[in-house]
């Protein structure tokens, strides 16, 4: 055997030179590769890697809060759960759906059948429990079953306030009363930040803040508590005693324009809405307009003061047969034939406004209800403030300026109505109304002089006196002035003959004002419909206890105000 | 030159240890953070709670019931009522 070594064969040069080029390609690919991943899609592909772990979460902004004048509670925000689920990954059996079904205070059956509809990856179990409620559905341990942090509204007033307050819907923003009217600045803006969860969901590093998240802010406003549940007892029991459809009741604060009680009856409770009618739910005081009646008497007979025709012992003639205009004949339930226009208002006569009302130019007329904002909404900014109705001047027929005097052809709200009386309480100035506290007193706007806004304020004193439509309106220890209204209520384009509405607004103390209260009771069915009798009690019992809550001096003797004795009261008929 | 590297070496090491440190350190920092958030929001839970219990066992209606009813107050007559005024001014 020859050991011949292997002959050394001489490879062509070409193949280390494949070799070579391959190996060369084989890089120039993975540098290629690598460049286009590094340079070219790192962004995305970054976003791709954190996406695995990181995770953009919603840090929600509480809602403010809404406060009475002194800082009780009218609204506050709490966390609750809600209870949510991904029916794809629940994997309970029929005992734990029941369960949970028994914590959750659902529909077992109901609750099933959430968890079977596998077509959805999301669905609410049941939104807004207590704290404690969720804290057992956690216990239970059931996968696929989340929870999430939402705020819910309570409202500490209850029925007292519902209608001021107003209320939100499910996901907090405000759908009625000063919730929706404030709603920019009581609203909470959610923030979002970004973190990094480990494989069991912990966060274990905050990245970024995102947004942070805004708090909304407190409102204060300007009610005052006691005097709101002191309104509303008063209200309501009135309403119920007279079986009325409805009342409302409006507080002024003279000196400021704040409202201080804002009223309505029936109302609603605004935790629990699972039940509310429409009636409830309507804020008569603010939204709604009525003929006011008598109430509007003062005002005409301001003008006639103003532009000196005449002096509050002018003699008006009645007559006896009432005041013809075209066919129609204005009529007045008083026996007397001449009164003086201080009598017209104590006594509440019709035909002495409209005799009054004749002698002055209608421009004029339409001039003062503007100026006293009759026909424009009071600016406090509630939502659906009414207007009311105020017609040009130029479409005042001779009859329509006549019982315009004394409050038909027109309509107003209750706080237009109360708001107007202020010129009365302000030596002529008329100040703009408020919703929220401000300590200053306001500036008023000059509609009257001081000299006639006192001599109207002596008449309202008057027809609070025995003789007067109102001596039921008196409180012991202060002066009261105040006019009573009796109108009939529209109905059909026309005037219906056994539905009324009473109503009183008044001011005390007469000396120096502070307050003024407005009163008015809806289709009173008891046999009893005059504003002295139905509303004036309800605003003597408000009244008393404000000026009380105030601490308003005494400004009248203490001695026990006698109810009115037989033949001592005034009837009026509108 | 090998002096220089192992100073180099040395730095390093130091640099090292001190990452290791502040990561830990961040760590429970944070983890004592979220702690505290959580704590704070039960805070928050429980004040909203007590918010609404204070609010509603001073409820104007509940005062009144209580004074008149068990304690057996009543509003004094306005004769018995004196008004008095601070500064002077009436």
């Amino acid at each position: 055997m020859s050991a011949a070594a292997p002959a050394l064969v001489r490879l062509p040069v070409w193949r280390a030179r494949f070799v070579m080029a391959g190996l060369v390609a084989a890089f120039l690919v993975l540098a290629g590769r690598s460049f286009y991943l590094q340079a070219l899609q790192t962004q995305f592909l970054q976003e791709k890697g954190e996406a695995r772990y990181s995770r953009v979460l919603e840090v929600p902004g509480t809602r403010g809060r809404i406060l009475d004048r002194n800082g009780e509670a009218l609204a506050i925000s709490t966390p609750v759960q809600s209870v949510w689920a991904i029916p794809g990954d629940v994997a309970a059996d029929a005992a734990a759906v029941r369960r949970l079904a028994a914590i959750l205070d659902t529909d077992a059956r109901e609750l099933r059948r959430k968890l079977e509809d596998t077509s959805r990856d999301f669905v609410y179990l049941k939104r807004q429990i207590a704290p404690e409620t969720a804290e057992q559905v956690a216990r239970l341990g059931l996968e696929g079953i989340y929870q999430h942090r939402e705020y819910r509204r309570y409202y500490p007033g209850g029925e007292v306030t519902a209608h001021l307050v107003g209320f939100t819907g499910v996901d907090e923003s405000g759908q009625e009363g000063v919730e929706l009217a404030f709603e920019a600045s009581l609203g909470g803006t959610p923030g979002s930040r970004r973190v990094i969860k480990d494989r069991r969901g912990r966060v274990v590093q905050d990245v970024e803040s995102i947004r942070a998240a805004q708090d909304g802010r407190d409102l204060q406003l300007s009610i005052d508590g006691k005097i709101q549940s002191l309104a509303y007892a008063a209200l309501k029991g009135a309403v119920a005693a007279h079986k009325a459809k409805a009342g409302a009741l409006v507080a002024i604060d003279v000196r400021t324009g704040e409202v201080l009680a804002l009223a309505n009856a029936p109302s609603f409770n605004p935790n629990n809405r699972a039940r509310l009618s429409g009636a409830q739910l309507r804020n008569r005081a603010v939204t709604d307009v009525f003929e006011p009646g008598s109430t509007l008497k003062p005002f005409t007979v301001a003008l006639a003061l103003e532009s000196g025709r005449v002096s509050p012992a002018s003699a008006v003639h009645i007559g006896n047969g009432g005041l013809r205009i075209a066919n129609y004949t204005i009529q007045d339930p008083h026996p007397e034939t001449v009164l003086t226009v201080a009598q017209v208002i104590q006594k509440s006569s019709n035909v002495g406004a409209a005799r009054i009302a004749l002698a002055l130019r209608r421009e004029d007329l339409w001039s003062l209800f503007d100026r006293a904002g009759f026909g424009s909404a009071p600016q406090t900014g509630f939502p659906g403030e009414a207007a009311g109705r105020l017609r040009a001047a130029e479409t005042w027929r001779p009859i329509e300026q006549a019982t315009m005097a004394y409050g038909h052809g027109i309509s107003v709200s209750l706080l237009q109505l109360a708001r107007a009386y202020t010129m009365f309480a302000r030596d002529g100035e008329l100040v703009p109304a408020t919703l929220l506290r401000s300590d200053a007193p306001a500036p008023g706007t000059r509609v009257l002089s001081a000299q006639t806004a006192r001599q109207v304020r002596a008449m309202l004193e008057q027809a609070v006196q025995p003789g007067g439509t109102a001596p039921r309106a008196r409180i012991m220890g202060w002066r009261v002035a105040g006019k009573t209204g009796t109108a009939h209520k529209q109905e059909n384009g026309g005037y219906a003959a056994d539905k009324y509405i009473a109503s009183f607004v008044g001011l005390a103390p007469a000396s120096a004002p502070r307050l003024v209260v407005a009163v008015m009771i809806d289709e009173p069915g008891n046999g009893q419909y005059f504003g002295g009798l139905v509303a004036a009690p309800v605003f003597a019992e408000v009244m008393r206890g404000a000026l009380r809550a105030l601490g308003v001096p005494y400004d009248a003797p203490l001695e026990p105000v006698p109810l009115p004795g037989a033949g001592e009261e005034a009837r009026e008929s509108t | 030159m090998a002096k220089l590297n192992l100073l180099l070496l040395l730095v390093l090491v130091v640099c090292a240890l001190g990452l290791v440190t502040s990561q830990h350190k961040a760590r429970k920092l944070f983890s004592e953070l979220e702690r505290a958030q959580t704590r704070a929001r039960e805070l928050d839970v429980e004040y909203g709670k007590l918010q609404l219990e204070a609010s509603t066992w001073a409820l104007h209606t509940r005062v009144e019931r209580v004074a008149t009813g068990t304690l057996g107050m009543r509003t004094p007559d306005a004769r018995r009522v004196r008004v008095v005024s601070v500064g002077g001014a009436p």
